[in-house]
């Protein structure tokens, strides 16, 4: 299959997905290429959802100004987008004098970023406003604009609305070659070629390899793994804001906070390995993780763990995002190297992407009949009586509760699997719809999740998946089983 | 707005002998309500027999125990409402409920009967390192899919825990045409029933392997195998004795935990050895009228004593209808040396019967003790036993006569 096209994203992570929703505006082709089954299926779906306020960065980095300018753009644009996200502010806490100086440092340095009302709040203050913290804790760095996003969701949003104006998107498509030709780039998948004019490189992990098809090898893309508990909303009291421990030459250390769906997250350490997508979770990693958690939080409840996970990020030889084009190779832009705070940053460095798009292009006629937010989503467990009563009337879908921990109804997931970039798979609905993302984790909801999928999605349901296209859940058929 | 005298939240066999035993007591409009298409609830997967020897002296199914009490509420005036959904209950008694036909409705009660069941804990709570493939899943859930969907999960089986969903299951995997490798139970001991790890292991030569536990699973879509090591007393394992059994799919049936979202944020109050609410003798929760049983009070091992129990609480729920309930104060019922939970946990003598039943589950296993009932800290009868365990739940009735105006009952394990 051939296709031509103005633009072409390779990798529908966060970064791929808020470049394509920023360049939807435009009347001009666009298409993504992702090499999974599904939007956010690498670092993008597992990490800690945070919105950083910006302090960390040293001055001057891209992190630290996209940081900052993203952080600010992010109540909007969830609220347009209808995205999980809650500004709950972050304490970097204090357990002696030296981390009292890396506070005033931290202070020091986002003041110079650019990051709004940062306060060294005094031990009394800290543990008046955060009553389960380490009773050791002699201060704390509160920075009142970081905020906790669903990572997940924000990408299928983003791509959601790319696809709602024009936006092509090609899952299972792993780009093999990308050669170049005259004025425009031949991208070679399995089953297409793409002819793009322009080529956005935003293929996480694989950045370097996707940069090395065109230019020759200027970076190096290190897999870091990090691994998380998420406890249950019952233990959703023990914090209230972000709780850091102060960074260190890993990275900013094990948080404990709630999430934008109320849960409580623990994690990450970090650990650098060799093979770009091992994400499994390991007895030492996990270990280590409770262990420095426990220093900031010596109340957390082991009994309301409901699910660890890992999740792997990219991180850049360079140590700075790699965000630019190439004299050499006009059209064909880097957006590699998307660690910590990528996810922060994602919505600032689409727009300096779509100046280094403008400037390839010359000017873009805007489209006329661009459309703005994405389509709310009806969340039945957040609705007033009168709404539930009258939701249920117009689509009698949602008077039936699929999933019992989350409460989510039958029309919710109908709806995450027929909106663009629906979901496909068992996972496909859980980071759509929540279903399985409770305390049951799928125990109860999950046979009736295939059920839907295979009747909305015309497939048997021995074609269902959890996740990948090889995860099929049933095998085979019992050896009486008459019942269909 | 509807008013029923008593409504029970749930279908299973603990909903439907509640509901027909407060209607049978004086409940007038009584209702069941149900999530799912119908009656029976669990009981409708387990297809296997041994249910109903102690209530009926028979040996059944589940959905043939569960058949003989929805004949019964099918015959009566109790009203069903399945494929309807609680979203919340009140103090006030009110219940919110969903489903597609009636839509949202707010319905009255004079009294709740809370019957929701149980639920499996899963892989993410006993935090097993490892990738997460396809292939990982509850026991129950498995067994619903394949008792009740016809499809089966896998063909290379190992089971983590040795609970009786476990055993049930390496049986049925079985003789659907799968290879059960081995069960594993972390504990030095099974806390399953005896009769399940003869019938369903040691008949279809499956090895046990107690203080055994997995420390891994590996695979990238599907399990592709899973490493099980022994475990020292404390049940951490014991490095080097790690083995890798090749399979594709691992089933866990590793404890069950009381299905508390409506009590907890009604606000009643749990008890946190049984992790359901506490309750008194008539199996009332902290909140006057509403009442509890079955494996949403404490998770029981019969199903014939859920029955029983649940009975109770439909008695009791009447008579609170009635009127003829007492609210005054009682006494706590207290778990000394070697027991973990009593259950009811507090009694007020005036409303019991001729006798109260006491349910308890021991900390660990015994041999040749006695367990030492008192009253008032004056020893009052001694129960000798050769074999506790915590698998198996016990219970002992005390007459009414004697705890009338005590101010504890304390049961203990002691030596001989």
């Amino acid at each position: 299959m051939g296709v031509k096209v103005d633009i072409a994203i390779i990798g529908a992570g966060v970064s791929g997905a808020a470049i394509a929703s920023t360049l939807s505006q435009y009347d001009i082709s666009v298409c993504v290429l992702e090499k999974s089954n599904d939007i956010s299926n690498g670092a993008s779906k597992a990490n800690s959802g945070i919105v950083h306020a910006g302090y960390d960065a040293k001055p001057g980095t891209m992190m630290a100004a996209f940081n900052v300018q993203g952080n600010a753009m992010f109540s909007a644009l969830c609220e347009r987008l209808d995205v999980p996200f809650t500004r709950i502010g972050s304490y970097v806490v204090a357990f002696n004098r030296d981390d009292m100086k890396t506070l005033e440092m931290l202070k020091k340095r986002g003041e110079e970023n650019g990051v709004p009302d940062l306060e060294i709040l005094s031990a009394k203050v800290v543990h008046i406003n955060e009553p389960h913290l380490n009773p050791n804790i002699i201060g704390a760095l509160f920075a009142p604009t970081a905020a906790v996003v669903s990572p997940y969701e924000l990408s299928i949003a983003f791509m959601e609305h790319a696809i709602d104006n024009g936006v092509q998107l090609y899952l299972q498509s792993p780009v093999q070659n990308i050669i170049k030709e005259n004025n425009a780039y031949k991208i070679i998948t399995p089953d297409k070629e793409i002819q793009a004019a322009c080529v956005i490189n935003c293929a996480g992990v694989y950045a370097d390899t996707i940069h090395d098809m065109v230019l020759p090898s200027a970076f190096h893309i290190n897999a870091r793994r990090g691994e998380y508990f998420l406890l249950d909303k019952y233990a959703g009291d023990i914090v209230q804001h972000i709780i850091f421990q102060c960074p260190s030459d890993r990275g900013k250390g094990v948080l404990v906070t709630p999430t934008a769906h109320k849960n409580i997250i623990i994690g990450p350490n970090a650990e650098d390995i060799l093979e770009r997508e091992a994400v499994e979770t390991t007895v030492e990693g996990l270990s280590e993780v409770w262990k420095s958690a426990l220093k900031s939080s010596p109340e957390l409840p082991e009994n309301q763990i409901i699910t660890t996970f890992s999740g792997i990020r990219a991180e850049p030889s360079s140590g700075d995002f790699i965000i630019r084009d190439y004299i050499e190779t006009p059209g064909f832009i880097d957006v590699a190297g998307i660690k910590s705070p990528g996810l922060s940053s994602a919505p600032a460095f689409a727009l300096y992407v779509n100046d280094l798009v403008q400037k390839y292009f010359g000017s873009l006629k805007q489209k006329e009949n661009y459309i703005q937010g994405r389509r709310k989503r009806i969340h039945f467990h957040e609705l007033s009586h009168e709404e539930r009563r009258e939701i249920v009337k117009k689509d009698p879908l949602y008077g039936r509760i699929i999933c019992r921990c989350e409460n989510i109804t039958e029309g919710e997931i109908v709806d995450s699997i027929h909106r663009f970039a629906g979901a496909r798979t068992i996972d496909g609905v859980k980071r759509r719809a929540r279903c399985g993302g409770g305390r049951c984790q799928g125990g109860f909801c999950g046979p009736r999740i295939i059920d839907i999928l295979a009747r909305e999605l015309n497939i048997p349901k021995e074609a269902v998946c959890k996740d990948s296209p090889e995860s099929r859940i049933i095998v085979a058929e019992t050896k009486g089983n008459c019942a269909l | 707005m509807k008013h029923y005298d008593v409504i029970c939240i749930g279908g299973g066999p603990a909903g439907l002998a509640a509901a027909l035993s407060a209607r049978e007591n004086g409940a007038k409009h009584v209702c069941i309500i149900e999530r799912d298409i119908e009656l029976g609830g669990i009981l409708q997967q387990c297809i296997h027999n041994g249910f109903g020897l102690q209530v009926f002296k028979e040996d059944l199914t589940g959905p043939e125990y569960a058949q003989r009490f929805i004949d019964r509420v099918r015959a009566s005036d109790i009203e069903v409402k399945t494929d309807t959904m609680v979203l919340e209950i009140g103090k006030d008694k009110l219940v919110y409920t969903v489903n597609t036909k009636e839509g949202y409705t707010v319905l009255q009660a004079g009294a709740i009967i809370l019957t929701m069941g149980c639920r499996e804990r899963t892989r993410g709570a006993l935090v097993i390192p490892g990738t997460r493939p396809v292939g990982v899943m509850t026991a129950g859930a498995a067994q619903r899919l394949i008792n009740i969907e016809g499809y089966m999960i896998g063909k290379k089986v190992v089971i983590l825990g040795s609970g009786d969903i476990g055993l049930i299951m390496a049986r049925r995997m079985t003789l659907e045409g799968a290879k059960v490798l081995a069960v594993a139970e972390i504990m030095p001991f099974s806390s399953g029933l005896t009769r399940n790890i003869v019938q369903c292991l040691d008949d279809y030569d499956i090895p046990l392997l107690l203080q055994h536990t997995v420390t891994n699973i590996r695979g990238k879509d599907r399990v592709e195998s899973v490493e099980i090591s022994e475990v020292n007393a404390h049940g951490h394992p014991i490095p080097g004795s790690e083995k890798e059994y090749i399979c594709d799919t691992l089933l866990l049936s590793v404890g069950l935990l009381p299905e508390i979202e409506l009590p907890y944020a009604a606000g009643i109050v749990i008890d946190k050895r049984t992790r359901g609410p506490r309750v008194n003798e008539s199996m009332e929760t902290s909140i006057p009228g509403i009442f509890i049983c079955g494996n949403v009070a404490h998770v029981h091992d019969l199903v014939d004593y859920v029955t029983e129990e649940s009975e109770r609480a439909g008695y009791y729920a009447a008579q609170y209808v009635l009127g003829k309930l007492k609210e005054n104060n009682g006494f706590c019922t207290l778990a000394g040396e070697g027991i973990t939970y009593i259950v009811p946990q507090e009694i007020r003598p005036e409303n019991c019967r001729d006798t109260v039943e006491l349910f308890f589950r021991v900390s660990r296993v015994y041999h040749n003790v006695k367990l030492v009932l008192r009253i008032d800290d004056n020893v009052v009868k001694t129960y000798k036993k050769r074999h506790f365990a915590p698998g198996e739940m016990e219970r002992i009735r005390i007459s009414r006569d004697i705890i009338a105006d005590t101010e504890s009952v304390k049961l203990d394990i002691e030596e001989l």
